[in-house]
C-alpha cells in the first residue's frame, strides 16, 4: 500500500538546539501510528512540522504526495489534514455549532445549511448533541476536546494529527476523549497521535514510533514496543512510565 | 456686573447657541470621519507591519513612529499653510480630516497590533492548521477577537481624536471652538466658550466612562 504520510530526513533545529535530528517516518494510509517519547524529545515538533505549524530546516514531507516546503501544496495539506491539539483552541467568540461548521464553509464551499448539517452529525457523534448552541467557554474540557475533534473531522481529512489530546485534562476526562479518538481509528482514518496514555497506544496503535532527542529510535507494533524493546533508552522510558 | 451676566449669561447662550450647535455638528462630522478613516489606516498598518515583507512592514513601521511623534498642530499647519507652497491647496476640512486621521490611524494600527498579539497563539494555530486562506483567518478568527480585547484603548484614542478636532479652529474650520470663539466676539461676551465647553464634556464625558468601566471590569477579570 501507498503511504499517504512520508517523513525523510527531517532536521529542525530552534536556534543551536535539534529537536528533530533525522526523522524518517512513511504511515499508511489507515494506519495509527502513536508517537511516545519524553518531554522535549520532539514529539510536537515532528507532528506540527506535518502541516508546517513550524517549518523544518531540511528533508522532505510529503502528504498524499503534496510537498509540505513548497507554498502552493502546504495549503492542500492543511485542507487535508486535520489537527487536534493539547489545548483545544476552539474559537471562543463562536459557538460549538459554529467552530465546527466555519472551515467546511469558507475552505470546501458548503453552505452553512450543508455544514451545519454536518456538524450537527458529527457534534451528535462525539455526544455533544446537547451542546451546539453553547460557546466553547461553557464547556468542560473533555466536551471542549470533543468539539476540537469534531472540527478537524468535519473537514474530512485525509489524515488526522493529535498532540497530546488529553494531557490538558483532568483525568476523570481523559476517558471520554480517548474513546471517541478509539472510535475514529476503527473507522480506518490515518492517524499520528501523541500521548502519553500507554493503555491507549496499546489498545489503537497499528504501530508505536518511540522518538528520543529528534529521532526515531524504535518503531514496531504495540506488543513490539512494550514487551520487547530493544533499544536501551525505550527500556528505561518505559520503566520511568510504568513506576508512575 | 455679576459672575453670572460675565460667564453665564443666558440671554447670550441662548443667542448663540444655534451658532454653537452648527459648530458641533462639524465637529462631530470631522471627528467621527477621522476616526473611521484612522481606524482603516490603522487596520492596513497593523497588518502590514505584522504580516508583510520586509520593505512594507519597515515602511509601516517608520509611518507609526514618525505620525506619533508629530505634534497634530504641526502636522496641521504644515497641510494647511505649507503644501500650498507645492501647489496642493486642501479645504480646512479636508486638512483636519487629513491630520486627524494620518494621526490616528498611527495609533490606531499600535493598538490593533496590541490585540492581534494578545491573542493566544493557538487561535492563529487552530486557523491556519483548518486550511483558512490569510484573509479568512483573519476575518473570522483574529480580528473579532483582538478587536474586542482593544476596545477600551480604541475608545479612548476615538476621545482624543474627538477633541483634538478642536485644533481645527486654526485652519479656520468651522467647529464648535470656532464658533463659540466667534460668537464670543460678536457678543463681547465670554458665555459661549462656557458654552462650549460644556458641550464638548456632554459629549465625551460619557465615552471616558464607558472606557474607566470597561477598563475597570477586564482589569477585575484577568485579576
Ligand atoms: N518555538 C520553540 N522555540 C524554541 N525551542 C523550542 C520551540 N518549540 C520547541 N522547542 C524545544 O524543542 C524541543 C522539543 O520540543 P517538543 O515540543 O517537540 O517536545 P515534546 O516531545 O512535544 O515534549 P512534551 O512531551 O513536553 O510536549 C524542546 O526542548 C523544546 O524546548
Ligand atoms: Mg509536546
Amino acid at each position: 500500500m501507498a503511504a499517504i504520510l512520508e517523513i525523510r530526513d527531517v532536521h529542525k533545529s530552534f536556534g543551536r538546539f535539534k529537536a528533530l535530528d533525522g526523522v524518517d517516518l512513511n504511515v499508511e494510509e489507515g494506519e495509527v501510528v502513536v508517537v511516545v517519547g519524553r518531554s522535549g524529545s520532539g514529539k510536537s515538533t515532528l507532528i506540527r512540522c506535518i502541516n508546517q505549524l513550524e517549518a523544518h530546516d531540511s528533508g522532505l514531507i510529503l502528504v498524499d504526495g503534496l510537498d509540505a516546503s513548497r507554498p502552493r501544496d502546504l495549503r492542500r495539506i492543511r485542507i487535508e489534514t486535520g489537527m487536534v491539539f493539547q489545548s483545544f483552541n476552539l474559537f471562543p467568540h463562536m459557538s460549538v455549532l459554529r467552530n465546527v461548521a466555519l472551515a467546511p464553509v469558507r475552505v470546501r464551499g458548503l453552505s452553512w445549511a450543508e455544514a451545519n448539517g454536518r456538524a450537527r452529525k458529527l457534534l451528535e457523534r462525539v455526544g455533544l448533541a446537547e451542546q451546539i448552541d453553547k460557546y466553547p467557554g461553557q464547556l468542560s474540557g473533555g466536551q471542549q476536546q470533543r468539539v476540537g475533534i469534531a472540527r478537524a473531522l468535519a473537514m474530512e481529512p485525509k489524515v488526522l494529527l493529535f498532540d497530546e489530546p488529553t494531557s490538558a485534562l483532568d483525568p476523570e476526562m481523559v476517558g471520554e476523549v480517548l474513546e471517541v479518538i478509539q472510535q475514529l481509528a476503527r473507522t480506518g482514518v490515518t492517524m499520528v497521535v501523541v500521548t502519553h496514555e500507554m493503555g491507549f497506544a496499546r489498545r489503537v496503535a497499528h504501530r508505536v514510533a518511540f522518538i528520543d532527542a529528534g529521532r526515531i529510535v524504535e518503531i514496531g507494533p504495540p506488543n513490539a514496543i512494550f514487551d520487547a524493546p530493544r533499544d536501551q533508552r525505550l527500556q528505561t522510558f518505559l520503566k520511568a512510565i510504568l513506576s508512575n | 456686573m455679576s459672575i453670572f451676566d460675565t460667564f453665564l449669561n443666558w440671554k447670550v447662550f441662548v443667542e448663540t447657541l444655534p451658532l454653537l450647535l452648527m459648530g458641533l455638528w462639524v465637529t462631530v462630522g470631522l471627528g467621527m470621519a477621522a476616526i473611521a478613516l484612522g481606524a482603516a489606516g490603522g487596520l492596513l498598518l497593523a497588518l502590514l507591519r505584522l504580516y508583510a515583507p520586509q520593505p512594507l512592514r519597515w515602511i509601516a513601521v517608520a509611518y507609526i513612529n514618525v505620525f506619533r511623534a508629530i505634534p497634530l498642530l504641526v502636522l496641521l499647519i504644515v497641510i494647511y499653510y505649507a503644501l500650498p507652497f507645492v501647489g496642493l491647496r486642501l479645504t480646512s476640512y479636508t486638512s483636519a480630516t487629513l491630520a486627524l486621521s494620518l494621526v490616528s490611524a498611527a495609533y490606531s494600527a499600535e493598538i490593533l497590533r496590541a490585540g492581534i498579539e494578545g491573542l493566544p497563539r493557538g487561535q492563529s494555530e487552530a486557523a491556519r492548521a483548518l486550511g483558512l486562506s490569510p484573509l479568512r483567518q483573519m476575518t473570522d478568527v483574529i480580528l473579532p477577537q483582538a478587536v474586542k480585547l482593544v476596545i477600551p484603548p480604541l475608545t479612548s484614542n476615538a476621545i482624543n481624536v474627538m477633541k483634538d478636532t478642536s485644533l481645527a479652529s486654526v485652519v479656520a474650520m468651522p467647529d464648535l471652538l470656532k464658533q463659540a470663539t466667534q460668537a464670543q466676539a460678536l457678543a463681547a461676551n465670554p458665555t459661549p466658550l462656557i458654552g462650549a465647553a460644556l458641550i464638548y464634556l456632554l459629549l465625551l464625558l460619557p465615552f471616558v466612562n464607558l472606557v474607566g468601566f470597561a477598563e475597570s471590569r477586564l482589569g477585575r477579570r484577568t485579576r
